[in-house]
């Protein structure tokens, strides 16, 4: 089991042809990812590597295909549009891993999409990987092995990181969502730690945070109220200094607030076992289990 | 990106807000000049940099004349307030003010929409109104998609006063400040003080803006309001490469992809007992010049005693990172240990790559990073 993405995974590509969209497409396919469609506008009736079909809209892959997934890969400034069309289209999940979309679009992407079916996960994200089964976004596929821990980040790398340590430890995972670095973002720690705590499969849950915003606190009250999962968290951003963007556009201390001392406290009264360091991973998930 | 007050004023004047009059100066006697403009028995000078606390700092002062005002503004321009040295003043004439009070707009994290603020209790940090008298600070959530509602700004406005002419210019200024926000793209824009003047105009005193970085490309005549001479100049050549950098006090140079794993080795450093001397994430797709840049931005801070890299292969390729390293050395001399650990995409082929000139790499970021802090503390070289 897994949670997101699963055997019943159909994904449609945006920007299949795009420097991105198609390197990322090729890797997904070699991972085994049931890619059924692609979409370019003007390049539709082609196809990607001589297999996957490529359309002019998502509502015509998804009519001709059942594609009930998308990936977004395409620049920035075409990128809320897309999130827009998927939803339009009917699709249930929409991956959004271009970097770099003004939060001031994201303000009416929200509402917008809370009106639909949709779920989105980004932007600005690595993506969701169920080991063994499909990926949809950048996650690295062999640093993955399938088992029995769930993993969600704010980061990308810093995931990577973790990831790997965790397989090398033999702890394989159900399934790894980026869910971005930006100050808005479609689907947040807590959507993820409640679809963890639901998915049998799942026996522990590791949540990567960082500086900025109160997410990672008010996931903290989450595990307090609804779960039965041990959960083992990190924050990233301790040296950071406040009032500077670090990378992500998320992760800024604004004033005395959203700093990693208030985010690691939250975890420890929610009994969430802290890492001090991405190794720590391996033995605080090992001694849960 | 942080806009100058003097900037944030015009962008508000012209969106139709009663802004306050003030005459941007680069010299003493332009300062001068800008008073006599004014035509006001006082004036304040006030220095334009993005830092808080210019007024403690001696940024912020008062001048009774013409000659006043020259001599205050040779003393603050070019002076440092929190390491930013001061090229531009702002003259405004010292207002007579019969209340003070708070506007401002933010994007909210929590209910992802932008919010509308008022205080009555303006002129001082808002920041302390909200942690200490929450209750003085009153909210409009904006549906992002119809903009702020007339009903709603009146209703702010009558948070703010009781008389219904104030409280309709109130909800006037507002619609505009939104409007405003919405058009520079910002993630802040705040008007504090507002004020009402003795003859009963709700005016903006000073204002501020903050501008979402990932609006810039669509807003070039906003990009073009930054003012690079007040930045610090590796942050902006780091910036003109796509890296993003950040100088810290200490002595290990960091060099990530990733912002999260960046964060995370600044705070292993610490962990094994060192101090990083930077943020640098290189972003994702890489390629060796960004990393050359990188190490010559590193290497421009004489604190730095140890340059650690921390690449986790994915979409950046660890032989690009690689040949950056390599060609860094042989473009310029690399007068400082470094310590590499990548692993990854295409990790063999860099570690072949290291091995041609002599250089080591781990795949372990936690014995590279305490090797690189014990490089640092002058302990053996790499």
């Amino acid at each position: 089991m897994s949670i997101f993405v699963d055997q019943g995974t159909r994904l449609v590509v945006q920007g299949i042809t795009g420097r991105d969209g198609s390197f990322h497409a090729r890797q997904m396919l070699a991972y085994g990812t049931p890619v059924v469609a692609g979409v370019t506008p003007g390049k539709g009736g082609q196809r990607f590597e001589d297999k996957v079909p490529i359309f002019n809209t998502v509502a015509e892959a998804a009519a001709a295909t059942g594609a009930n997934a998308s990936v977004i890969y395409v620049p920035a400034r075409f990128a809320v549009d897309a999130i827009f069309e998927a939803a339009d289209a009917g699709i249930l999940l929409v991956v959004c891993i271009s970097e770099g979309v003004p939060v001031l679009d994201m303000t009416r992407v929200m509402p917008y999409l809370a009106q639909r079916s949709a779920r989105l996960v980004g932007p600005n994200c690595p993506g969701i990987i169920t080991p063994g089964v499909a990926k949809v976004g950048i996650i690295p596929g062999q640093i993955c092995a399938p088992g029995a821990v769930g993993v969600v980040s704010r980061s990308g790398t810093l995931t990577y990181e973790v990831v790997y340590q965790l397989t090398r430890a033999g702890l394989g995972q159900t399934t790894c969502v980026g869910i971005g670095g930006d100050p808005i973002i479609g689907t947040t720690f807590i959507d993820c730690l409640a679809a963890f705590e639901a998915d049998p499969a799942t026996r522990a849950v590791v949540m990567i945070g960082e500086i900025g915003g109160t997410d990672e606190q008010k996931a903290a009250e989450f595990v307090t109220a609804h779960m039965k999962k041990p959960v083992v968290g990190f924050i990233a951003g301790q040296t950071a200094p406040p009032g500077r963007r670090m990378g992500h556009a998320g992760a800024i201390i604004s004033g005395s607030s959203g700093t990693a001392a208030e985010k690691i406290a939250a975890f420890e009264r929610a009994g969430i076992a802290v890492m001090k360091r991405p190794a720590d991973v391996v033995p605080l998930v090992q001694s849960r289990l | 990106m942080n806009l100058h007050e003097y900037q944030a004023r015009e962008l508000l004047a012209r969106a139709g807000i009663p802004v306050a009059p003030g005459i941007v100066a680069a010299t003493p006697a332009d300062a001068r000049r800008a008073m006599e403009r004014l035509g006001v028995p006082k004036a304040v000078v006030k220095a334009q940099v993005h830092a808080g606390g210019r007024g403690k700092a001696g940024g912020v002062k008062l001048a009774e004349s013409p000659e006043q005002v020259e001599r205050v503004a040779s003393q603050i321009l070019g002076m440092k307030i929190k390491g930013l040295t001061v090229t531009k003043v702002l003259v405004v004439p010292a207002a007579e003010i019969a209340s003070e009070a708070y506007a401002g707009v933010i994007v909210d994290r929590v209910s992802r929409s932008p919010v509308l603020m008022v205080s009555p209790a303006g002129g001082i940090d808002i920041e302390e109104v909200a942690a200490t008298t929450p209750e003085k600070i009153f909210r409009a959530t904006v549906d992002a998609r119809y903009g702020l509602l007339p009903h709603q700004a009146m209703a702010l406005g009558f948070r703010l006063y009781g008389d219904l002419a104030l409280v309709r210019q109130a909800a006037d200024i507002l619609q505009k400040l939104y409007l405003a926000f919405v058009d520079a793209g910002a993630s802040l824009a705040e008007i504090n003080p507002l004020v009402v003047t003795p003859g009963g105009e709700v005016v903006a005193l000073d204002a501020k803006i903050v501008v979402d970085d990932n609006e810039l490309e669509r807003r070039p005549a906003i990009a073009a309001l930054r003012d690079v001479a007040l930045e610090d100049p590796a942050e902006v050549q780091a910036r003109d490469a796509n890296l993003t950098y950040i100088k810290l006090d200490g002595n290990v140079g960091c060099c990530v992809n990733g912002a999260g794993l960046a964060m995370a080795t600044m705070d292993l450093v610490k962990y094994y007992g060192g101090e990083p001397a930077n943020f640098l994430d290189i972003g994702g797709s890489s390629n060796p010049d960004k990393v050359v840049t990188a190490l010559k931005i590193i290497t421009s801070d004489p604190k730095v005693k140890a340059i650690l890299f921390n690449i986790f292969g994915g979409i950046t390729r660890c032989d690009d990172v690689a040949n950056g390293i390599v060609a860094a050395t042989r473009q310029f001399k690399v007068d400082r240990p470094i310590v590499i650990r990548l692993t990854g995409t295409n990790e063999k082929e860099a570690v072949k790559i290291l091995e041609g000139v002599g250089m080591r790499a781990l795949t372990d970021m936690d014995a590279a990073v305490e090797q690189a802090v014990k490089v640092a503390r002058g302990g053996a070289a790499a």
